[in-house]
């Protein structure tokens, strides 16, 4: 766990391009589930991070 | 001495060739590459900005002259609060699940048994390949035809399994079946595709690699799960890639077949964003639904790009 965190800091792509996977995944999920409208509207927002924050980090050092 | 071949021989005029003789390698490279690039921006990015932008106001297209109010985000508001464009989404992961659940079981099991090499094998692909090169109008139509409880074989067939009397249930008009309805067409449709894909995906690996496992005494099931599977697995990928993008923007067939009824059970994000933006004529608030739409598959289909790169690195 503080593997990852150290490699967070340092800018590494591994775990920041997980982070954004799982903020995409999670807000593709919240926009199709059918239990709570509020995740719903949310998920837009979950999912527009997660995306420009793939793009960004894919453009960071292994 | 006047053909095109000796035209075309012809050496270049001494003005052009000491004008091009002065340019670089990448200069000339980036002519060629220059009109492509410009074509690209024209029909992909240049629409796309316009949309993010029309996205942020109240325009409407068949009102021209109306001035353009800036309306902040209030219109994803609208559509992020709209119970029914949530019913449309849930609509659309329904029929996007199901679909590649049942394409990528049938398509790769008929992959397999096709890749088994028996007589008539290439009959058979011609065959199983038949309802991918028809018309989503025509494929629409047919399965109107075919879910009709009086005449459709459909309901024959259904009623000749369970018992039940053909003209007792409505693929088409029941709220509960009409999305299975949908499912059912498209998967009878686009199967051939992912079959096609995986049994290029089996036709790749070396015969030589089964019979190494032959000599380890590995059982055929273990020879599946260790090598055809996990080799197959970049094809089977791009599969549903391509069948996930294509069924998330699925329109005409299930226009077709349910024009999005009974009710809104079977109208898809697509069938929805055109009613708005082509029925209503809503324009601001359908780039908004559309930039929506467009952020989740690009999400989507990025991290399903580097889980493909990932599996082909292996």
């Amino acid at each position: 766990m503080m593997d990852i965190v150290k490699a967070m800091l340092r800018f590494r792509r591994g775990p920041w391009e997980m982070l954004a996977t799982i903020l995409i995944a999670l807000g593709v999920v919240m926009l199709m589930q059918p239990f709570a409208l509020v995740l719903y509207s949310y998920s837009f927002v979950v999912t527009l991070v997660g995306t420009v924050m793939f793009i960004i980090v894919s453009h960071f050092p292994e | 001495m006047d053909s095109p071949i000796d035209r075309a021989a012809i050496k270049t005029p001494d003005g052009i060739a000491r004008r091009i003789r002065g340019l670089s390698d990448r200069t000339i490279a980036w002519i060629f590459v220059a009109p492509t690039i410009f074509l690209l921006l024209a029909v992909n990015i240049f629409p796309l900005i316009w949309t993010i932008r029309l996205s942020f106001t109240d325009f409407r297209v068949n009102r021209p002259n109306n001035a353009i109010e800036w309306v902040g985000l209030r219109n994803y508001e609208r559509i992020l609060t709209d119970p029914d464009i949530w019913a449309t989404m849930q609509a659309t992961a329904h029929f996007l699940i199901w679909t590649l659940v049942l394409q990528v079981l049938i398509g790769f099991t008929l992959a397999f048994l096709i890749n088994m090499k028996f007589k008539g094998n290439d009959l058979w692909t011609t065959i199983i390949v038949f309802p991918m090169m028809l018309s989503p109008a025509v494929v629409g139509n047919f399965w109107t035809f075919l879910y009709q409880p009086q005449i459709g074989l459909f309901n024959y067939a259904v009623a000749f399994v369970t018992g039940a009397d053909p003209a007792s249930f409505s693929m088409i008009g029941d709220v509960n079946l009409a999305p299975w309805a949908i499912v059912i067409a498209d998967t009878w449709m686009w199967t051939p595709f992912v079959m096609l894909i995986c049994l290029a995906g089996l036709r790749s690996i070396p015969d030589s690699i089964y019979e190494a496992a032959e000599c380890d005494r590995a059982s055929k099931w273990r020879q599946f799960w260790t090598i055809t599977l996990p080799l197959a697995l970049p094809f089977l990928m791009l599969a549903v890639l391509f069948r996930g993008i294509e069924n998330f923007k699925m329109f005409d067939l299930v226009v077709q077949l349910t024009g999005g009824g009974p009710g809104n059970t079977t109208t898809l994000t697509s069938i929805d964003l055109k009613r708005e933006a082509f029925e209503k004529w809503r324009t601001g608030y359908s780039s908004a639904y559309a930039v929506i739409l467009f952020v989740t598959v690009f999400g989507l289909a990025s991290i399903y790009v580097k889980a493909l790169n990932k599996v082909k690195e292996r």
